[in-house]
């Protein structure tokens, strides 16, 4: 079975040589469908850049890099994964569904399977009464959960998350990640998701990298042997603290 | 379009134009409305009062001569008098700036998306039409006269599309550029061509940038028109009716010409507005405030 995303000693730097600054460097992953990632670490450790990377929306300058064994460019103009950014990046000049149906209009896909499309979206992200609000008259989670919505439409086998939620409240956060759960567990995707909140990377994730800066670098692979349903009970479950703990250490370790 | 008027209903305070800070309203389907625009126009028009009766009032207590500024009152009985006249010689005036307007217009926005299209192009051309920008324009009159002859509308044109091109091809290579990266990165993960980013980011993007230009450019057009005038050609015209009747010392003809020319600048102003708001519907200053 072919690995939604596998990477070989992958390196990127910027800059030109002599002022050269290295920002990931031998990088090593092998993803499979269903899995659930999570890069973890301290600003500056190069895990947005190794998503974007990913999403070839950067280049890498070393190594070798697929996804869903291509390229990661091919990936892309396959549209293989779907991407939701830090911020929600609406158009504020489109209505709710408008939004989500963005992708499908650039992939010429027919106005009636569009809205079919986008309303099956808004109702797997709970927002179905606000197909025809604009972005400006919804909540920061709301405006995250559209950008969810829009990744889906086109029903990716990956999704690509760079921080969404670091903008919300604690209590919308954990609605949120509960919503992403349940959505990863509907729709069958595979899931790379950065955070640098820790329970957030052991409450979602099968497995957890652990990412140190400078050169940024996997440092530990942690395995989160969780039930794989997770819920408000989870929260309170001792192995629960423990991985916290063995996360929290291993970023420690490199201070 | 409709999930607005869901959320509050007893909203509708629509179209703020902030270039002015006057509501331009655009719908009026209920009673709270009438009271509303009141509230809004009530102080400018009492302003607006208040400045006529002063005026007035201060030309008649000092006994002001009507060469130097004519009662109100003395313009509008000219201006009701050579009605037929200076209506037919405004729309004439109008004609050569709406005219240059839409040249003007339609100039800019080709080089705008060339701009934004070739990199070349914009790098090379971009200083060089902001240095022509800072040209006193008008002084191209003359020029244009003897290039088209004095009496062809198109000299006239010429002058005001020159004005008119320069704020609008900025103000809109601006908008078309300076859009979120955020945006693009977005549009580059969901592999958009830049025909697509163009269409869907750029454009919706640049409108705001657009009309704001486009209303600077309206007032432009006009005075552009009308100093292009006062250069010589044909007489039924504002620009040279106004010249005439100064010269012969008809000062409130003169006025009522000028009064003629601000309810067309006002009246192209205020299309534009309502083009404005039709299409950009979910821009920020329409938005409904608590």
């Amino acid at each position: 079975m072919t690995l939604v995303v596998e990477a070989r000693s992958v390196s990127k730097t910027f800059g030109r040589a002599g002022e050269a600054v290295s920002a990931l460097a031998g990088i090593d992953l092998e993803m499979s469908q269903g899995d659930f990632i999570s890069l973890i670490g301290p600003s500056g450790c190069g895990k947005s850049t190794l998503l974007r990377l990913i999403a070839d929306l950067a280049k890498p300058t070393g190594g070798e890099l697929s996804v869903n064994g291509k390229t990661p460019e091919r990936a892309r103009t396959d549209r293989d994964y779907g991407m939701v950014f830090q911020s929600a990046t609406l158009l504020d000049w489109r209505t709710v569904t408008k939004n989500v149906e963005l992708p499908l209009e650039i992939m010429d896909v027919g106005g009636s399977e569009r809205a079919r499309r986008a309303e099956e979206m808004l109702k797997l992200v709970q927002l179905g009464q606000f197909a025809d609000h604009f972005p400006w008259q919804l909540s920061g989670g709301m405006q995250q959960r559209v950008a969810i919505a829009r990744a889906l439409a086109f029903s990716p086998a990956l999704l690509l998350m760079d921080e969404p939620f670091g903008a919300l409240d604690e209590m919308t956060r954990e609605l949120m990640q509960q919503e992403v759960l349940r959505l990863w567990g509907e729709t069958g995707t595979s899931v790379v998701f950065v955070t640098h909140s820790i329970p957030e990377a052991v409450f979602l994730s099968t497995r957890v990298l652990v990412m140190t800066p400078r050169p940024g670098t996997i440092s530990h692979e942690i395995a989160i042997d969780l039930p794989s349903r997770r819920d408000n009970e989870t929260r309170k479950n001792p192995r629960y603290f423990e991985l916290i703990t063995e996360v929290r250490d291993a970023l420690r370790s490199h201070d | 379009m409709t999930g607005r008027d869901d959320l509050e209903p007893g909203n509708r305070q629509i179209g703020a134009a902030p270039a002015l800070g006057v509501e331009i309203p655009l719908t009026s389907s209920r009673p709270a409305t009438a009271r509303r625009l009141a509230a809004v126009y009530t102080p400018a028009v009492v302003a607006f009062a208040a400045v006529i009766l002063l005026w007035e009032g201060t030309t008649r207590l000092l006994d002001v001569e009507t060469f130097l500024l004519p009662k109100p009152s003395e313009i509008i009985t000219s201006f009701v008098d050579t009605w037929s006249t200076v209506w037919e010689f405004g729309f004439r005036t109008l004609w050569e700036a709406f005219g240059g307007f839409v040249i003007g217009v339609v100039a800019a926005v080709a080089t705008s998306f060339a701009a934004v299209r070739w990199v070349r192009f914009r790098e090379g051309m971009l200083p060089i039409a902001i240095a022509m920008n800072s040209m006193p324009i008008v002084a191209l009159a003359p020029i244009f006269n003897n290039w088209f002859g004095s009496t062809n509308v198109l000299a006239k044109m010429s002058v005001a599309a020159v004005v008119v091109y320069f704020p609008v091809m900025i103000n809109t290579t601006r908008g078309l550029l300076e859009v979120d990266p955020g945006e693009l990165e977005l549009m580059r993960s969901v592999a958009a061509g830049p025909t697509e980013t163009m269409r869907r980011v750029r454009i919706p993007h640049a409108l705001p940038f657009f009309f704001a230009s486009l209303k600077v450019a309206s007032a432009l057009s006009l005075i552009a028109a009308i100093i292009a005038e006062y250069f010589g050609g044909p007489q039924n015209v504002l620009g040279q009716y106004i010249i005439n009747r100064a010269n012969l010392f008809q000062f409130p003809d003169a006025w009522a010409a000028i009064l003629v020319a601000s309810l067309l600048g006002i009246a192209f102003y205020v299309l534009i507005l309502v083009m404005e708001r039709l299409a950009m519907p979910w821009h920020v200053s329409f938005r409904e405030t608590e």
